[in-house]
């Protein structure tokens, strides 16, 4: 799980990368980086959450 | 603010000796920072965290001159752009400097470029002794050392020649009419943002102090040994990042000689916004202002103010340090308290949730079309590409060489197992509880 949600993030990497070659226009060049930081920001969640050590009965 | 002009002129030689000045000056971060690293930990890891910063500076500094300088390339005997590029889409993408070893050729190289790459020294130095601070209380010194050479050779030069060295982050305007191209006045994402990503992925990978997270119940509060020396480091930090800022602004916004003394304001109001809203902040959740949280909150406003004290007005930096100070403690409570991570300097909150900041507001209030792209999009170069890469590049070392002390050096202090004496050799240290 912890290396899973590292190897997502380059996917939103790349999708930033390829929304700034593809559209020209501001509107969706915006939206799609957008789109590739949420994609990394949802790789980070599972990246912390696999590194994050079981405490307590409410984390079993 | 100001309208970036897309290329820097040759300095005069008045420009030439402030700049010079200024970077004598700006290692006072790199002292407060490592003051700071040292307060935060224990007592009886003291001075293993001192000598950790210092020898950590050393080898940063050699492992650069070695390689990491060529890789940045930003020594040119001339004022074009030297490194390998590939054409994607018909755009050039100069993705790494291709400069000479053992910093061969500076004394050919024009004078600004020689300041280029005295501002990148600093920059490497302080950005290799973010985590270590993290890693407080268990890392083996040779293992901060192997981890600041990694980080010499690798992350830092490529990042700093995507944004500084003329490599494609700061070529995004040139190529995509992205505003002036993605912009860091001062290190906000090579230096802070970087460091913070290595903080995080060092504490991943090294885990948190022993009975930090009991099994059952709330984390272990282990608080810093001496706030004195943790204030006195913002304030000596503080000195050094007036004149980091201007520097910065002169050598990488191409920043005009009039522009530099609202730079330097706005990096004092970033901090002192931050500082009042961290006070606050505390003062109402815990009853009382707390000392550690305080501090973090000045470095997190002197950080974000470090993208952007050179292009935005006081006003804009004072949102940008109120920002900070209000996110400070309760991200530093989040990682605490929600995710599990043991981060004893608080390098993770300060220096990458800082920096990223400070990176997105130059987007909102610079005011040049394209230029909140621009930055979003180093945004994601770093947290997409650069914290996977510094992540697999410290699994691997910590294969090699293990990042961890024993349990027994951990209980012990690192001091007395790492360098055979306390810090304060007529304290009494008290027993560790958590260890029964």
């Amino acid at each position: 799980m912890k290396y899973a949600g590292l190897l997502v993030m380059p996917a939103g990497f790349f999708l930033s990368i390829a929304a700034v070659l593809l559209f020209p226009a501001p509107a969706p060049r915006t939206a799609f980086v957008l789109c590739g930081l949420a994609v990394e920001g949802l790789g980070l969640v599972v990246a912390v959450r696999g590194h994050m050590e079981p405490r307590g009965e409410s984390r079993r | 603010m100001n309208p970036i002009p897309p290329t820097a002129l040759p300095f005069s030689e008045a420009t030439f000796v402030l700049v010079l000045a200024l970077l004598m000056v700006a290692p006072l971060a790199i002292a407060g920072v490592a003051l700071i690293n040292t307060g935060l930990g224990r007592s009886r890891s003291a001075a293993q965290s001192l000598l950790g910063n210092l020898v950590i500076l050393a080898v940063a500094a050699i492992v650069f001159t070695i390689v990491g300088a060529a890789l940045a390339g930003n020594l040119t005997d001339t004022a074009s752009v030297a490194g390998r590029t590939f054409h994607l889409a018909g755009k050039p993408w100069n993705w790494i400097g291709s400069g000479r070893l053992f910093l061969g050729g500076i004394g050919s190289a024009q004078p600004q470029s020689q300041l280029a790459l005295l501002f990148e020294f600093l920059a490497v130095a302080l950005a290799a002794m973010l985590p270590w601070g993290s890693g407080a209380d268990r890392l083996r010194l040779t293992a901060g050392c192997a981890a600041a050479a990694v980080m010499s050779a690798t992350v830092f030069p490529l990042t700093a020649h995507w944004i500084w060295g003329g490599g494609w982050l700061a070529q995004l305007g040139v190529n995509f009419s992205l505003g002036a191209g993605f912009l860091d006045g001062g290190g906000a994402a090579t230096v802070h943002t970087l460091g913070g990503l290595s903080a995080l992925a060092m504490v991943w990978i090294a885990g948190s102090r022993k009975g930090k997270f009991p099994k059952e119940g709330l984390s272990t509060a282990l608080p810093g040994h001496n706030a004195v020396y943790v204030l006195f480091g913002c304030l000596l930090a503080l000195v050094g990042w007036l004149a980091w800022n201007v520097a910065g602004a002169v050598l990488w916004l191409h920043a005009p000689l009039a522009s530099l003394p609202v730079t330097a304001l706005n990096t004092l109001l970033s901090a002192s916004s931050a500082v009042v809203a961290t006070f606050a902040v505390t003062r109402i959740r815990f009853g009382k202002p707390d000392a550690s949280l305080c501090a973090n909150g000045w470095m997190a406003g002197l950080v974000a103010s470090t993208a952007c004290a050179g292009l935005i007005t006081p006003a804009a930096s004072l949102f940008v340090g109120l920002v900070a100070g209000i996110a400070t403690p309760l991200l530093v409570e989040l990682c605490e308290l929600a995710l599990s991570i043991d981060d004893p300097s608080g390098a993770i909150t300060v220096h990458a949730a800082g920096g990223l900041w400070g990176l997105l507001a130059v987007g909102i209030f610079a005011h040049q079309p394209g230029q909140l792209v621009a930055q979003l999009v180093g945004i994601a170069a770093l947290l997409g590409l650069i914290l996977p890469l510094i992540y697999l590049l410290f699994w691997l070392l910590n294969r090699v060489h293990p990042f961890r002390v024993d349990p027994d050096g951990e209980r012990i202090g690192m001091d007395l197992h790492e360098l055979g004496g306390g810090a304060y050799p007529d304290f009494v240290i008290h027993r560790d509880e958590s260890y029964r």
